[in-house]
Parts: C-alpha cells; structure tokens; sequence
C-alpha cells in the first residue's frame, strides 16, 4: 500500500446546487498532527466542504484519502467511523444530560440494560483529566456549564470515539478572552498528540497563533496551501480578495436627492450597539461585514420586527418610531428579508397570493373581498415587471427556481410601494443570470427615488452596486466607506478588525 | 402532463369526496332504509351541531393550532341558552344571540392565550375545555334544564320547514366564502404555512389568531343550541369528545394538524363521512363496542389515503 505523509487529503472536489458551482476543483491536504486554518470569504465553500467530508453533502467528483487509502463518505456515519469529527457552533449535546451521558451517549443504547454510572463517571473524569479539565464534574448536567466548558464536552466525547480528524468550525466566535486561551491549550495539546485539526475562523489573529498550515479559499475554489510562518497578515487578506470585477453589474443614473432615512445611536441587544447611518432616496447603502455581525439585527430593529431599546429614528426628516412590519409598511419602509424559505416567502401557498401580502388589507381586498380576475391581472403585470419565469400564478411558490422564488418574495415589496426598501442578502443562492436581473430591479428602483439598503456578505456586490458601504463588525460599525474607497481589502480589513 | 396523471391527480385531490360517494353507494346497498328521506333527514338534523364545530375547529387547525373547548363551550352554550329561556322567560332567539357571544368571548379568551401569552392551542384550550364544562354544569346545577317546545324546540318544527337545517346551510356558505374570497380566508391559511413570513409582511397576525379561536368558540356555541333545540332539553354534559370527531372530520378532509392546508367543504364531507359510518353501523345493529373499533380503523383508512395526497403534491 502506498504510504501517504498525510493524514486527510481530499482532491479534485466539486459540487453543485442547482445553478450555483459551490466547489470548484478544490483540494485540501491535512498532515498528522498539526493545526490547519482553512480561511475564505463567506460563500467562499469552506462549510460546503467541510459538510463533504462531514457526510452532510455528497460530492459531485473528487475523491477523499485518509492515510493514503481512499475511503467513501456517502453519510455522516461513514465519516464517525473513519474517525472524522466536526464541531459546530451550535453542538450537538442534550443539555439536560449530565456530562458523562452526554460523552458516552453512544455506549448508553449499545444493548446492555444497565449502566454502570460509577464506571461511566470515573471514565469521563479520566477523559476530562487527560483534557486538563478535572474541574468539570461528570455528573453536572451540560445546560449548566459555560459555553466554553459545553464546547470542552463536545471535543471530548469525539476523542472518546477515536476521532484523528477534528473540525472546529468558528470555534471561539462565543467564547471570552480567558476561554480561548485555554481552548488554545487544549488543541496544542492535541495536535502534539497526533490528532489532525482544521480550523475555520475569521480571525485572522487567532489563525497566526495556532495553526501550522493555511489553505485560502474563494468562490469556490482553491487559492493556495501555504505554510503559516511563511505569510504575513496583509498577504493573506491580498490571497483572499483581488478577484476581477465581471459584467455582473448594470449601470445606474440614479440622481441621489434628499435624505430619507437616518439612525442615530441605535441599540437592540448584544448585536446592535451604538449604530448611526442614514440613507438618500436614489442612494444604494451596503451593509457589509461578516454572516453575524448584527447586520440583519440592525436592520429588523428598525423595521420594528425586534425590540429596540434606545436611539432614534428619523423618516423624512421626522422623528418616527416604526411599531410593527405593518406600522413601517404604511409608512413605505419595506424589508426583503434574508432567508426566502422561511421568512420571505410562504412557500406552500400560491404565487399569486404571496405576491400580494403586503397590499392584501388595502388595494386587493379594501372591503375583505378579493377579486381573483382583478388580483391575477395584477400579479402578472407585477411579475412581468421583473421578467419573472413561472407557470401559472395559481402555483405554489416551491415549484419555483431560487432567483425566481427570490422575485416573488419581492413582488410583494414593489406592490407595496415602499420609499425605503431593505434588501437582505438578496441574492444568497441565486444564480448568476439571476443575480443580474435583481440587481437591475434595485436600480430601477433606486432611479425612482427609492432609499435602499444592502446587506450582503459577498464583498463584490457591495462595490458593485452601492454608493456607500458601511461595514459591521460584532454589532458595531466597524467602518464607512465612499464609493472611491470601496474595495475589497478595505472591506475585508474592516469587517475582521484587521 | 399525461392525460392519465392528470386524471388520477384529480383523483386523488378528491379523495375526501371519492370516500363520501363510495359509503353511500355501500350504505345503501348494505341497507334498504338508509336512503329514505326520514333516515336522511335524521342524520342532516343530528350533524348541524357537528358540523358548526367542524368549520369553528377547521379555521383554528389551518393556523396550525387546535381547539379542545369545543365540545365544553358546546354544553355551556346548550346550558346558557336553556337557563336563560327558562328561569328568564327569554324569548329564544334573544337567547340564541346572548350564548353565541358568549362561545365568541370564551373563544376569543383562549386565543388571546394563544396569540398573547404564547401559550400552545393545545394548552390554552385544554383550560377552556375544563372551565367551560364546568360553568355549565355551576348554570344547570348538574341536572338538565327542559324547555317548552315552542322556544328552542321552533328551530326543529316540522312545520317551519326546520330552521335549523337552514341555519347551517347558511354557516357553511359563509364559510366557503371566506375561505375562498376574503384576505381573512387567505392570510388564516398563510399563518399555518409560514406566519413568519406573514408577520414580516405587515401583517397582524396575532389579532388573526384571536379571531379563529373566538370563531371556534361563536360555532361550538351554537352548536350547544343546536343540540339542545333537538330535545327541548339544556344539558351540561353534551359534546363529550366532540373535539375528536371534529378534528377527525378536518383530517379526513384533507386538513393538515401542523396548518396552512385544509379546506371547507371538503371538512364538511369528512364530518359527513363518520356519521354515515355510525348510521350505517346503528342501521345494521352493530354492538356499540365495534362500532368505535371501526370508526377508528375508517379514521387511519382515510388518513392514509391523504398522505398519497401530499406526496402527489410535493411533485408539482
């Protein structure tokens, strides 16, 4: 047998979903025991082949070697046995089993009647032990441990399965400054025990403490394997950005006029601290920054959608306070929200219907009786107007593509005739042609004289499409730029702290 | 598409009343009384009070909720109506309009539970359910309260061509309406799809939610009525279990208990559908006992049958 230097090899991977090429060609080599970053912008394919090797995805093509033999993961059973183990930010632990339960849980429905508990708890002490954490009790229940120590448990009971190949995926995006320390001290410990990780993470510091190998990728597809002490961090930012400009982008004359939206000192929880900003109508604003960087929270606070708990708001010119969706709809502040599936669109009713949601109180049905001839004229007309493809408005919006499901989400927005109009992540899995077409409604719109706000993690649509850009960063704006100053390294530095 | 699956896509989104057909046909052919107009006439006046429930249980389910108080506001309703005709000297239909309002507070008090105090459905009117029995058995003080024929009992006359049957012919065409053209219909089934993404829409969903609970409470009330107009007779321990055969009655019509999918007639039918098994069963003498066994088998028979509908759904 052919001996391999490396642990984890994964060549050639691709994958498709539907129309948009997540993984393109890209290989990723683990050697035993070391720490091996994996960096990339958001939609970068670092989750997508992560969940390959994970046995969440199937791969289209590319083959999996572990230990110079090549192994098949068609589900995430094959890939526990071959000893791969990912840990996500949310874990899989029963919060109200104790610590020992949830380490050997596994063990606990292996047949046997009774269990032993007196052996069970002195195995997980001798686990948590060797981890240098023999001040978690394995009798405590998981719901009351720090998140730090949850985390800790989770690591733990996938060494207990002789997991070689550990994932740790933002691992320290939750933890404080004393805790990632010693999460820290635990993987070195690891790795000098002949345990291979990769670890994902956006900051940049924590990646040139800990690992020994980096590999960058973008769009999909392998940038470059290069050794940590080799690079420096402007270097790395260069790695992953400086991709060309295409011809996704149409061209606006959008007049930018008077000031329609601004926000000041605006605060909603953890996530939404001390923002101001404010928006012209003709204006295209970005809201840049990492996937949780209190973007979306910001914007739903406004909207009236969360809580606010202090600062102000003025529309117009005028102090205003958006109560509700329905108080802000009324007053022509409108919001595509981010997930179509499960906030933007009502995906087992009607096209038709969910055209009209916004509008279904007033213009469709004034008196509660709708006219179905009337209603069905207008949504057609409506969707024409975004060179929208489906069959019949009658069917359900599932049966649709995702950009087309994308233009029945916002169909009910046009309707609604909104003057400031909130587009999150608008075109998050859509494909490319798609994308365009959208792009060009947000012009459209923004010539009319429409406010309109972006939100969006991929870097290119910012600078393709806004006039200004501010950037978020762990619910605070981090940065603002002019449209001279957008570019990606600018974005990027901003939204990691850089 | 080919003509053949369209033709069995019409079928199968038909079923509910493919199954109706089908028990009559064998209904008739297992009895020579089944199909006389006495035989047919009893069954419409015993299923108008059902039937009330199953629109008022119906609109609830398409949100995604469920409603157990039908059967208590029922009794309370049947024992309002009653100890107001009799200890008051209320002429009935006065009485008829206070126990509807009533069933609508009861109801609405339990949606505002629901909408509010983000309790489940389940919860909030499993507490319904015990309070309002027990209101109506503190009104009737645990005995039933008789009526004089000409108050209530008008609603069943033969010679007004019983009103009653009206009434709930009226219920149902009000209700398939609203279903089918008012943004009420519309948005009650949205919120059981997705009321995410309704609520984020501008729309107020909790005041929607408040209304089908109050809805439920107004039909189960009447039903109360309906069922005491039968025997002149007002008693507390009435729509025992009615909740059960109302949601089965939706489920057989093609209703969806986890909401957004549902539809009026068709719930109508599948109320239709367990009385003619009881008819049919009672017709033949079948014991008491089987009877429930096989009710129970027809129940998972027909809900089978609705789940080959949503897999045909699923590949549009």
């Amino acid at each position: 047998m052919e001996q391999s230097q490396y642990r984890l090899e994964m060549k050639h991977i691709s994958k498709r979903f539907g129309g948009v090429q997540a993984l393109n060609d890209v290989s990723l080599q683990i050697e035993p025991g070391e720490i091996h970053a994996l960096i990339g912008e958001n939609g970068a394919g670092k989750s997508t082949l992560m969940k390959i090797l994970s046995g969440a995805y199937k791969r289209d093509s590319g083959t999996i070697h572990i230990d110079g033999r090549e192994v098949t993961i068609n589900n995430p059973k094959d890939a526990k046995d071959l000893g791969a183990a990912i840990i996500y930010q949310e874990f899989m632990l029963a919060p109200d089993l104790t610590v020992a339960e949830n380490i050997y849980i596994d063990q606990l429905s292996s047949g046997k009647t009774l269990i032993n508990w007196k052996e069970l708890n002195t195995k997980t002490k001798e686990q948590l032990t060797k981890l240098g954490f023999d001040d978690i009790s394995p009798m405590a229940k998981v719901g009351s441990l720090s998140v730090a120590y949850q985390q800790v448990v989770e690591i733990c009971k996938n060494l207990t399965r002789n997991a070689k190949i550990l994932v740790l995926d933002e691992p320290t995006a939750v933890l404080t400054f004393a805790e990632i320390q010693k999460l820290f001290g635990i993987l070195r410990k690891l790795r000098d025990a002949g345990v291979s990780i990769i670890y994902i993470s956006h900051r940049l510091e924590e990646i040139f403490e800990l690992s020994d190998h980096i590999t960058v990728l973008k769009d999909g597809t392998f940038v470059d394997r290069v050794e940590t002490s080799s690079i420096n961090k402007e270097k790395l930012v260069t790695m992953m950005v400086g991709r060309e400009m295409s011809q996704m982008f149409p061209p606006r004359n959008a007049k930018i006029g008077e000031e329609v939206l601004r926000v000041e000192h605006l605060n909603a929880g953890k996530m939404v601290q001390d923002i101001s900003f404010h928006v012209r109508s003709g204006e295209i604003l970005g809201f840049s920054g990492l996937v949780g960087a209190g973007r979306t929270e910001t914007m739903k606070a406004i909207f009236g959608a969360a809580k606010k708990e202090s600062g102000e708001i003025y529309y117009f010119g005028e102090k205003t306070d958006f109560k509700d969706a329905s108080d802000s709809i009324k007053k022509g502040f409108g919001m595509l929200p981010e997930n179509r599936k499960e906030e933007g669109l009502v995906l087992t009713q009607s096209i038709r219907s969910n055209s009209t949601f916004t509008i279904l109180n007033n213009k469709i049905a004034p008196k509660q009786v709708i006219n179905h001839k009337k209603e069905k004229e207008y949504v057609r007309n409506l969707l024409a107007s975004m060179s929208t493809k489906y069959k019949d408005t009658e069917d359900n919006a599932n049966s649709l593509s995702g950009g087309n499901q994308q233009k029945v989400a916002l169909a009910k927005w046009l309707a609604a005739e909104c003057k400031c109009l909130v587009f999150d992540e608008p075109t998050r899995g859509v494909d490319v042609g798609a994308k365009t077409e959208i792009y060009k409604i947000m012009n459209d719109l923004a010539e009319k004289g429409v406010a309109i706000i972006m939100i969006s993690s991929e870097m290119t649509e910012i600078i393709g499409m806004c006039d200004r850009a501010i950037v978020m960063r762990q619910g605070r704006i981090s940065g603002e730029f002019s449209r001279a100053e957008l570019a990606e390294d600018n974005l990027i530095k901003s939204a990691m702290g850089v | 598409m080919k003509k053949e699956t369209k033709i069995k896509n019409i079928l199968i989104q038909n079923n509910t009343y493919l199954i109706f057909l089908g028990l009559v046909i064998v209904c008739a052919l297992l009895s020579n009384t089944f199909l006389t107009t006495m035989n047919i006439r009893n069954i419409a006046l015993q299923q108008s009070g059902p039937i009330c429930v199953v629109l008022g249980m119906l609109f609830v389910i398409l949100t995604g909720g469920i409603d157990l108080s039908v059967g208590s506001v029922m009794a309370l309703g049947a024992a309002a109506a009653a100890y107001m005709i009799v200890n008051w000297n209320m002429h009935f239909i006065l009485a008829m309009l206070i126990t509807v309002l009533i069933g609508l507070v009861a109801g609405a008090f339990t949606g505002i539970l629901v909408a509010f105090a983000k309790f489940q459905g389940f919860v909030a009117s499993l507490a319904m359910m015990t309070m309002a029995r027990g209101l109506a058995l503190m009104i009737t003080r645990g005995a039933p309260i008789r009526m004089e024929k000409d108050t209530l009992g008008t609603l069943v006359n033969k010679e007004y061509a019983y009103p009653m049957l009206f009434l709930v012919l009226i219920a149902i065409l009000i209700f398939v309406f609203i279903q089918k053209y008012t943004a009420f219909g519309r948005i009650v089934i949205a919120i059981g799809s997705n009321i995410k993404s309704v609520e984020l829409a501008g729309i107020h969903v909790r005041r929607y939610l408040v209304a089908v609970y109050a809805i439920s409470g107004f039909m189960s009330a009447l039903a109360g009525i309906f069922i005491a107009a039968r025997s002149s007779t007002g008693s507390a321990t009435i729509g025992n279990a009615q909740e059960l055969d109302a949601i089965a009655a939706c489920v057989i019509g093609g209703a969806s208990l986890a909401g957004g999918k549902g539809n009026v007639t068709k719930a109508v039918v599948g109320a239709l559908v367990l009385a003619l098994i009881s008819n049919i069963m009672n017709l033949c003498a079948v014991p008491a006992y089987p009877q429930d066994v096989i009710k129970g088998i027809i129940i998972i028979l027909a809900v089978l049958l609705q789940l080959m509908t949503d897999k045909s759904d699923t590949t549009v």
